[in-house]
């Protein structure tokens, strides 16, 4: 298990490689559709310190709020490949190190990323419960009134959040390598 | 109507969407932890095995959600005649906004026109709500809670399809479902469950697909030839070696589930639902004298195709 604090930069995100267990801390923001939508409409200024060499992660958490603030309750990634439009651009316009989700992303998301420095983590999809106890704080939301729970921007600040390098800074993709192998599969089958 | 006022269902209602949300039903449990042992210790495939089973105990213990996703809420509810549905139907809107007001769900509903959530997990068709009537004086009531990410992949074929060489038959069907789990790859949270939908129309293949996610994963097929296909589908969906969230590995589904409906000469549609790992079903019985009985398996009945077999 590769331990990594936010911010990280550059130098450091490049050793990472497909097939590493990373446990990650420190302050990142969810954005999923509606969020990644309305960054590349507005280019808003404000969304930038969230996003420099920090982590994007696509999820819409279940949160609660008491006299203490929000809690996330249940907050596991949602499918990246919706973003797979819009995140070349953000990478490339903002520098995020690392963006979570589930599912992995395209060639575009994976060449930008060897472009800017910056690799993708795969949580496990589902596992919402398990994921929300890594979440110490919930520091602030975005956009809550216009986007709605699910899809605010929500800064968090984690500690020892798991996950799998499946797309590092150098091309590699473990999405790619699965569906090469499974689409061999699917052939003799399909015999 | 009495049975609907007189015993509370929205607070039984509350209870089976805090259930359904939180608890998955056993036979899945027991099919996740048969997939994380055989997965290679050490392999991102075992570690994300590992967590699922971890989420599970904590959603149980904390009565949390297992997935944030607590998806489209699908409601059958089985009831004797006369009996009021408009005022089972509130009883469950109500029972929605109270589980949504408890964090048991997330406020899931938004308007596709202005963009908006509305806030409290309601909206047009949402939940989504079945009646049946039955023989038994009783009410019973049961929910699945579908996520986005695995309705996604979910597809429909119409046979013939050139391009993968499937024809009108049940070999046909084999093709297009392995076609659509290989497609599926991990982005509907494998390991999944496959529903196939075999004939009908556009609208009743998918339901007839849906439907077939009730079952138990133990539960054969009662007609021999789908019984074969679900078998053989189900090891070789796992050949294609997509495994758990798509990282590589032995487990990609936990079972193939199939039923047949009639269509027209004209039509031979396969529709495929796909359910996440985080299979979220759960039943209640309400007798008319007020005897609440949960289900921590749906009752068999729930899943024939006619609703007065024997269950």
């Amino acid at each position: 298990m590769k331990h990594i604090q936010l911010p990280i930069g550059e130098t450091d995100i490049r050793i990472l490689k497909v097939g590493d267990e990373v446990a990650i801390s420190g302050v990142m923001v969810t954005a999923r559709d509606a969020a990644h939508k309305y960054i590349i409409e507005n280019w808003p200024k404000w969304v930038a310190p969230l996003l420099k060499d920090r982590a994007i992660y696509h999820c819409g958490p279940v949160v609660r709020k008491d006299e203490n603030g929000y809690h996330a309750i249940s907050a596991g990634p949602t499918t990246s490949i919706r973003e797979e439009h819009y995140e070349p651009q953000i990478i490339a316009h903002y520098g995020p190190r690392i963006i979570i989700g589930k599912g992995g992303m395209g060639d575009a998301t994976l060449a930008a990323m060897q472009k800017s420095g910056a690799v993708y983590v795969h949580a496990t999809g589902g596992a919402a419960s398990f994921i929300a106890r890594s979440i110490r704080k919930i520091h602030n939301v975005y956009m809550l009134d216009e986007l709605g729970p699910p899809e605010a921007f929500w800064e968090m600040e984690v500690e020892d959040f798991t996950g799998v390098v499946t797309m590092d800074a150098h091309g590699g993709s473990l999405h790619n390598i699965v569906r090469k192998a499974s689409e061999k599969r699917l052939h003799a089958l399909l015999q | 109507m009495n049975i609907v006022r007189a015993h509370k269902l929205k607070d039984h209602f509350v209870e089976l969407l805090r259930s359904a949300s939180s608890q998955l039903p056993g036979d899945v449990v027991d099919a996740l932890q048969q997939g994380f042992h055989q997965e290679d210790k050490g392999s991102p495939a075992h570690m994300a095995m590992e967590i699922i089973l971890k989420n599970i105990e904590l959603s149980k213990a904390n009565s949390t959600p297992l997935c944030q996703d607590t998806g489209t809420n699908i409601w059958h509810v089985y009831h004797p005649q006369h009996i009021c549905k408009t005022a089972l139907e509130e009883m469950i809107r109500d029972a929605t906004e109270e589980a949504c007001r408890l964090s048991y769900l997330r406020a899931n509903a938004v308007d596709p026109v202005s963009g908006l959530n509305s806030g409290n997990n309601l909206g047009l068709r949402f939940p989504v709500i079945s009646f049946y009537e039955w023989r038994s004086s009783a009410v019973r009531a049961s929910v699945m809670l579908k996520g986005g990410g695995c309705e996604n992949v979910s597809t429909q074929y119409a046979l013939p399809h050139e391009s993968l060489q499937a024809g009108r038959d049940l070999d046909g069907v084999r093709k297009v479902v392995l076609d659509a789990v290989f497609k599926a790859q991990g982005r509907g949270c494998a390991p999944g469950i496959i529903g196939v939908g075999i004939g009908g129309d556009r609208i009743t293949g998918m339901i007839e697909a849906k439907h077939q996610l009730w079952r138990d994963l133990a539960d054969r097929n009662p007609v021999a030839l789908l019984d074969k296909l679900e078998q053989r589908l189900h090891d070789e969906c796992n050949q294609l070696g997509i495994g758990p969230m798509g990282y590589g590995g032995k487990t990609t589904v936990l079972g193939v589930k199939a039923g047949a409906i009639h269509r027209v000469p004209a039509s031979y549609f396969v529709s495929i639902s796909y359910m996440c790992w985080a299979s979220r079903k759960a039943s209640v019985t309400i007798a008319p004298s007020g005897k609440t009985t949960f289900h921590k398996r749906v009752p068999r009945s729930m899943t024939c195709n006619t609703p007065n077999c024997k269950g």
